[in-house]
């Protein structure tokens, strides 16, 4: 029953302000840990040609590249879990996409042009399932001094010629 | 045909729907009964017809019909029978009739309520939940077809249209390209529909509150009617997350229960304001207060899940679960953005109708503390949706994309958890209205105290991980007063009544079921909390190549390698399998058959890991590699993930309680 205890209800401005305060410092307080956690985990999400053009300065940083893969380059070694493969260079750009056909053209070109530029990469971890020529990979990690990269999480997606739910498998490395 | 009979059942649902949008307006501003009670025969008539819609795909799906080209998208031959009906919600198109399948089923639902004591709310109910019907309805029929059929023009070109254009020829498939086999698993057949399900049932709730914002009657009336649907859309909304889960950990074996994917994050965040509105809406009951702010928790919630519903399917997010981008997104973000201002709208008109008589005058009082609930659920909210908005926002401005992953949102939202586990301590021994703190202080020292006994004595165990020991000491707090809680109302029962424990207890829940409903879900909260401890930071692995014979140890664990063998399977797949022996303590506890599945359309691999699952650790053994030789080793990757089934315990009985809390009394 809704108590209609008027001597509760004196407007006291004294604690409606405590109340005021009261909220505002919580609501600050998730501002900054909303800033604070955005600063220190957010990465940059790059394709392998701008990765190339940021060079020197983009080594070592905690990074998420998305390229093609190139089936003819993977290399497994089951006894250490050691996963290399390239991938090659896919367009961000939404419009070129278009232009071109869709994101399966694209992605098929990709690969098809060998002299495109690729970038090496080494996980470790067991070989995901849909690790194959021409899928469209999201990798997290860093570029090392040598160029080639290193990954600590693969995305992969499935390359369906179906440009709908294409179910994409995510694989946690160490 | 069927084709027709599907498509035309929903081009005349729509068509109802559009109609009873018209006779319910027009019967409630002219105060015209028979016009209201026409309209809600329409909604009524709603589910059937979808329904006659829904039988047609399944039966064109099931049949294999690969002329229609949904059905060559989504299914193929050697698919079976159960994984083709669940093509229904697989691909874009079948979901978007499923979605309104099951809107209407809600729409039907509400249609046979007893409404004698709400005539007002009636009208404006059916109208807002057949506007919703209307424009999901719409999206199928003019947008995303799931009759439309493949056509061949003659210079070879593909068309893909409802109705056969001049100058083609059928074209029919030989197969279908079938579902994804990572898709292939229990969690297909229940997580979408439950996710789907709690997403539309928010209809309600939310038609509801329209109702009483139009007709000006914003006392409790449609709080009460809405409470109940509100929970049991909540219950759904939970059991889809769960689910998903679920699914998610059974197919990965190393965890990845909960990847903060923006699809997700997206599904997860209606979630956290309809948590917010059950908790604000005891305030509303017990003081009137906060009025206003549950219209905005309704309002939020709904348009919130039509907004996930737009980021999941417009493309604009890159996500396992994302469909691709479609002509629907733009569609989508229109609606939301109508509805939403119109919603406010009305809320704005109704603002001073709304406001209570009674304040808030302590802020160690139950209301404060349910206030402070609120503050924290929706700070998550205000996370999650940054971390799914603010990679979208930085790349409109800076055209340089950047994305946040599991760190930032661990990172910003563990505080905030921790708070809200705090509360649930605390909030039960607190009062309504004026509340000094002395006795609340009194009441909490000794399951406070009690409580400290847990990382103390994990920490002469060994344990020194602050994040475990933090953790068992909340769920230990929280766990020592809910469970007091129980004891004393029991005890207090026996001693009025005379009634022995268990009995006082059943009596005990069965007369204030929100309350005890309510601490049971919090107990079973922090059972998943203790599942969640246990795998995050106690997780432990290891990898070997093995021959035949050899062995590896993980923990109190030892492995042995024994045989691996090869073969067909009737549903067109090549097997290979390995079977391991486990000892546990040097006890032998069984076998386990990890394996790999080659599908040969689409070729690809899935991996299946082997699991031994008890209630204080899973063992998950993967087989990553082997060779094609008989003395060849086969490589293996063993994850131990301790306590982890108390996350699949806890939100069972978490879905359970959910549902005794939400069961109707014998009396209403």
């Amino acid at each position: 029953m809704s108590s209609d205890d008027m001597s509760d209800s004196v407007d006291d401005p004294g604690s409606r302000a405590k109340f005021m305060i009261g909220g505002i410092m919580i609501a600050a307080a998730i501002v900054y840990l909303i800033a604070a956690s955005t600063k220190a985990t957010t990465q940059y999400y790059m394709t392998i040609d701008e990765l190339f053009a940021k060079g020197e300065a983009i080594v070592d940083r905690d990074i998420k590249i998305s390229g093609v893969i190139r089936g003819d380059t993977i290399e497994y070694d089951a006894q250490t879990l050691t996963l290399r493969f390239a991938v090659a260079n896919l367009p961000a750009d939404l419009d070129r996409i278009q232009k071109a056909g869709g994101i399966m053209e694209v992605q098929q070109q990709a690969i098809a042009d060998s002299n495109a530029s690729r970038l090496e990469v080494v996980y470790i971890g067991p070989r995901p399932d849909l690790l194959r020529h021409g899928a469209q990979a999201i990798i997290t990690g860093r570029l090392g001094e040598d160029g080639v990269f290193y990954a600590d999480e693969l995305l992969l997606k499935c390359p369906t010629r179906y440009e709908a739910e294409s179910p994409v498998q995510a694989a946690e490395g160490k | 045909m069927i084709i027709h009979v599907g498509y035309f059942s929903l081009v005349l649902t729509f068509l109802i729907a559009l109609y009873g949008v018209g006779a319910a307006t027009y019967g409630a501003i002219r105060r015209k009964t028979q016009f209201v009670e026409s309209a809600r025969h329409a909604m009524l008539l709603t589910w059937p017809l979808v329904t006659l819609s829904v039988l047609a795909i399944v039966w064109l799906l099931v049949s294999g019909d690969f002329q229609v080209h949904y059905v060559y998208s989504t299914t193929s031959n050697d698919m079976p029978v159960y994984l083709k009906i669940t093509a229904l919600w697989g691909g874009q198109a079948g979901s978007l009739v499923f979605w309104s399948w099951l809107m209407a089923a809600f729409a039907s639902a509400v249609s046979l309520r007893k409404w004698d004591h709400n005539r007002e709310l009636l009208p404006w109910v059916v109208v807002v939940i057949m506007v919703n019907l209307a424009f999901f309805l719409s999206l199928a029929i003019f947008f995303e077809n799931p009759f439309a059929r493949l056509w061949k023009t003659l210079d070879g070109e593909q068309i893909t249209a409802m109705f056969q254009p001049r100058g083609t020829i059928p074209l029919v498939p030989v197969d279908g390209r079938g579902l994804n086999p990572l898709l292939r698993h229990l969690g297909m057949i229940v997580h979408p529909p439950m996710q789907y399900l709690g997403f539309v049932s928010f209809v309600i709730p939310y038609a509801l509150a329209m109702g009483a914002l139009i007709t000006g009657r914003t006392d409790d009336h449609w709080l009460r009617v809405g409470r109940r649907w509100t929970i049991v859309a909540w219950l759904f909304l939970s059991a889809g997350l769960l689910l998903g889960s679920w699914w998610a950990y059974d197919v990965l074996g190393w965890g990845g229960y909960w990847g903060w994917d923006p699809v997700e994050v997206s599904a997860l965040i209606p979630w956290l304001s309809a948590t917010a509105f059950i908790h604000s809406v005891m305030i509303h009951e017990k003081r009137g207060m906060l009025k206003q702010w549950n219209m905005v928790l309704v309002i939020l919630t709904y348009s919130l899940v039509i907004f996930g519903t737009f980021l999941s399917r417009s493309g604009v997010l890159m996500s396992v679960h994302a469909f691709a981008e479609s002509a629907i997104g733009p569609m989508l973000l229109i609606f939301i953005g109508i509805s939403f201002v119109g919603s406010f709208i009305l809320l704005i008109w109704r603002w001073e109708k709304l406001k209570s008589k009674n304040q808030l005058n302590s802020m160690l009082s139950r209301e404060a503390l349910l206030l402070l609930n609120n503050l924290l659920l929706i700070g998550i909210l205000v996370v999650c949706a940054w971390g799914i908005l603010f990679p979208l926002i930085s790349e409109l401005i800076t055209s340089q994309k950047v994305t946040v992953g599991p760190p930032f949102y661990e990172r910003a939202v563990a505080p905030l958890g921790i708070g809200l586990l705090i509360l649930m301590a605390v909030a039960p021994l607190s009062t309504y209205g004026h509340t000094w703190w002395k006795p609340l202080v009194k009441a909490l020292l000794k399951p406070f105290g009690a409580s400290l006994l847990v990382p103390l004595i994990l920490t002469l165990r060994g344990i020194t991980n602050l994040g475990a020991l933090l953790g068992f000491w909340v769920v230990a707090f929280v766990a020592l007063v809910t469970l007091n809680e129980f004891w004393r109302g029991a005890m207090v029962r026996r001693r009025r009544h005379g009634e022995i424990i268990p009995l006082a207890l059943w009596r005990l829940m069965r007369r204030n079921r929100q309350r005890y409903g309510g601490y049971v879900i919090h107990l079973c909260t922090v059972m998943m909390v203790v599942g969640i401890i246990g795998i995050e930071i106690f997780q432990t692995e290891t990898q070997a190549t093995l021959v035949w014979g050899e062995q590896l140890t993980l923990g109190r664990y030892v492995m042995i390698y024994e045989s691996m063998d090869q073969f067909d399977s009737p549903d067109g797949r090549f097997v290979i399998r390995a079977v391991v022996s486990v000892y546990r303590d040097g006890k032998y506890v069984g076998e386990l058959y990890p394996r790999q599945d080659y599908y040969y359309a689409p070729e690809m691999a899935v991996s299946i890991p082997g699991v031994r699952s008890t209630l204080e650790d899973d063992l998950s053994v993967m087989l990553v590699g082997w060779e094609p030789t008989p003395t060849g080793g086969a490589t293996f990757k063993v994850f131990l993930n301790p306590l982890v089934n108390f996350i699949w315990l806890g939100g069972l009985l978490f879905i359970l309680g959910t549902l005794a809390a939400a069961w109707p009394d014998r009396k209403s």
